[in-house]
């Protein structure tokens, strides 16, 4: 059997550092010594083959069983590729996100805001044979966070993407174009590429957009694509 | 035209919005490797900050090989899991086997581990190997790793089909981390 092809190394400046000293959180649990560079096996190159027979689609958190969700509904949707634009085909794409009051549908989050039960706040999809989701919401609210004085996390959602390989696994945020608190955010700031950066800024799009129901974003996903050669695929 | 990968941003504390606490037993009845034979095994360990502080909000996930030693082909290897207030995480799964590596050579039986945390920019990936198992002499990857901090990537028998690896995110006794 040949060799797994690896995954492309990030390009510099392209993904945030894990030693980020504005975001307190990071002080105590960023490792301090290197990461081991590690051949990529098929250990790496194998990922789980999540069946939306067992993992139910779930693509509508604007309501709870027909009662509307308070706030404004949007539509979310975009494409999931690799870097050279090869889309990923059946990716599980895990969703969540605060109520239009910033706070979550959670235990710890205390944060002084109504809860709306008709709004739980998390989505799971799979993306089509083009690599395209999209997922109906309520835009959610920024919330303060106390990581400094008068800390307020821009208005985001959280997504998680699966991809054919576990190299491929990716945690990240999709931001909203405009928003006043991007500039004062340590974590939307910790990519030091700015190109990069915006590109976890949703883009306001009039085609996803649903007349005399929602407005549309727009936010395409990026996974690792495959090294140009197989020498990459040494320590 | 490329685009560079789409950059990671933290988990957070509240992604138990995805947490189905059911995936931390692979072999849970009805679930997706149910009846499936081989070495029934636990993988237990506690998430530590540089303080030694517990890592209460942590989302581990584990992707590893069937007992055969392949990988999504009769076993499926996923699983994810909430540390508790102790900081611990424990999976319940079948002991993988050993599996190809590149070119001829083969790797211990081994579990990949990633963590994600609030805290934690980009996920953090290592692997847990199974203390007295042949293989680890000549595992690609451990061999690739000082002697001296080999050991926090084996994990150490804790009874009968239990096994144990703690994680040590930063400082004294430090978790070696894997760039994959």
């Amino acid at each position: 059997m040949s060799d797994p092809i690896a995954y492309r190394r990030p390009a510099p400046g392209t993904q945030p550092p894990l030693d980020l000293p504005a975001y307190g959180s990071t002080h105590k649990r960023h490792p301090k010594q290197p990461l081991i560079r590690v051949p990529n096996t098929l250990t790496e190159t194998s990922a789980p083959h999540f069946d939306p027979a067992h993992y139910p689609v779930q693509a509508d958190m604007s309501q709870v069983g027909g009662r509307a969700a308070l706030g404004e509904r949007i539509i979310v949707a975009g494409r999931v590729t690799d870097e050279d634009g090869r889309p990923l085909r059946g990716a599980m794409v895990e969703v969540w996100q605060a109520n239009a009051s910033g706070r979550y549908h959670h235990p710890r989050d205390q944060h002084d805001a109504p809860l709306d039960p008709n709004f739980e706040g998390r989505a799971r999809l799979f993306t089509d044979a083009e690599g395209r989701y999209s997922f109906v919401s309520i835009k959610p609210g920024a919330y303060p966070w106390r990581n400094h004085a008068n800390a307020w996390r821009p208005i985001h959602i959280h997504f998680g993407l699966h991809g054919t390989g576990f190299g491929q696994r990716m945690i990240t945020q999709m931001y909203f174009p405009g928003d006043p608190l991007l500039p004062l955010d340590p974590i939307f700031n910790s990519t030091a590429d700015e190109a990069a950066r915006n590109r976890l800024v949703s883009t306001f799009d009039l085609d996803i957009t649903r007349p005399e129901w929602a407005l549309g974003y727009r936010f395409d996903i990026v996974l690792r694509g495959p090294a140009a050669t197989p020498f990459e695929n040494t320590p | 035209m490329s685009t560079p990968a789409t950059a990671s941003q933290t988990a957070g504390p509240y992604w138990h919005m995805i947490d189905f606490p059911e995936w931390a037993d692979l072999l849970r009845a009805g679930g997706p490797n149910d009846g499936v034979q081989g070495d029934r095994i636990t993988l237990t360990g506690r998430i530590t900050d540089g303080d030694g502080a517990p890592c209460v909000d942590a989302m581990v996930e584990i992707w590893q090989a069937g007992p055969d030693g392949a990988y999504d082909a009769g076993f499926f290897g996923f699983g994810r899991c909430a540390t508790d207030t102790d900081g611990e995480f424990r999976f319940t799964t079948l002991k993988p086997g050993a599996v190809p590596g590149l070119g001829n050579a083969t790797q211990a039986p081994h579990i990949l581990v990633t963590i994600f945390a609030r805290g934690l920019m980009q996920h953090v990936v290592t692997r847990a190997y199974f203390a007295g198992e042949k293989l680890n002499d000549q595992d690609p990857v451990l061999n690739l790793v000082d002697p001296a901090r080999r050991g926090t990537l084996i994990a150490q028998p804790a009874g009968a089909g239990a096994w144990r690896l703690d994680i040590r995110l930063q400082g004294e006794g430090e978790t070696v981390f894997l760039d994959i």
